[in-house]
């Protein structure tokens, strides 16, 4: 299947997870990724059930934080 | 590292800034990192902190997102984030350091401390979560 990944088309496997995804991109600290699907915002603890789809959209966003 | 902004954009993080005091204000960064070595911001985005406090902020998702995908249509790259501290110095507090997770990044930090003189810096952090090595990058502020 063909998915979009950070605005590239990318070819994977039918139906892999949002998780492996992760881990086949190669995501750095990925306890501080937010991940969108066609623009829902993924919920970390779906990550492992979340199954993506031909011509879906994915975007990896790194939480961007501090404090004084 | 050297790193530039323009007046205007500086001016229109700075304004946000102020429009936003008591609590941080916050905001991304894009543009070009050009061959000679130079990181050049051409784009500060505004964006809203959903902390809605003084001494924290974290950047709402969804307008990250739409940013994001700004820079993408507009050619420019994600170089980092911009934050202001309302009331300490233009440095990077523990939080920061511990939430700066992306070691390309560039981050940005104004201060409002000293009333009238603001105060930019840029920095870069990498390293693990508990020894982030902090390096002041060289900012300068150009006409255009």
């Amino acid at each position: 299947m063909k998915i979009t990944v950070a605005g590239e088309k990318k070819e994977y496997e039918d139906q892999i997870t949002v998780a492996k995804l992760i881990e086949l991109e190669k995501v750095e600290t990925p306890q501080y990724v937010t991940v969108s699907v066609n623009e829902e915002f993924i919920d970390s603890a779906e990550f492992d059930t979340r199954r993506l789809n031909d011509g879906d959209e994915v975007e990896f966003l790194y939480f961007m934080g501090g404090g004084r | 590292m050297k790193i530039t902004i323009t007046r205007s954009e500086a001016d229109r993080m700075l304004d946000h800034a102020l429009s936003e005091r008591p609590d941080e204000a916050c905001g991304l960064i894009a543009g070009i990192d050009r061959e000679d070595g130079v990181r050049e911001i051409k784009k500060v985005y505004l964006l809203t902190n959903v902390d809605h406090t003084n001494e924290h902020f974290s950047i709402d998702p969804r307008e990250h997102l739409s940013a994001v995908r700004d820079m993408r249509a507009n050619g420019l790259k994600p170089l980092g984030n911009w934050h202001s501290h309302p009331e300490t110095p233009s440095r990077p507090s523990e939080e920061d350091k511990r939430l700066a997770v992306d070691g390309s990044a560039s981050y940005l930090i104004l201060s409002l401390a000293d009333e009238g003189n603001p105060v930019l810096n840029a920095f870069h952090i990498e390293g693990p979560e508990d020894s982030r090595e902090v390096r002041k990058e060289e900012l300068q502020i150009t006409d255009r």
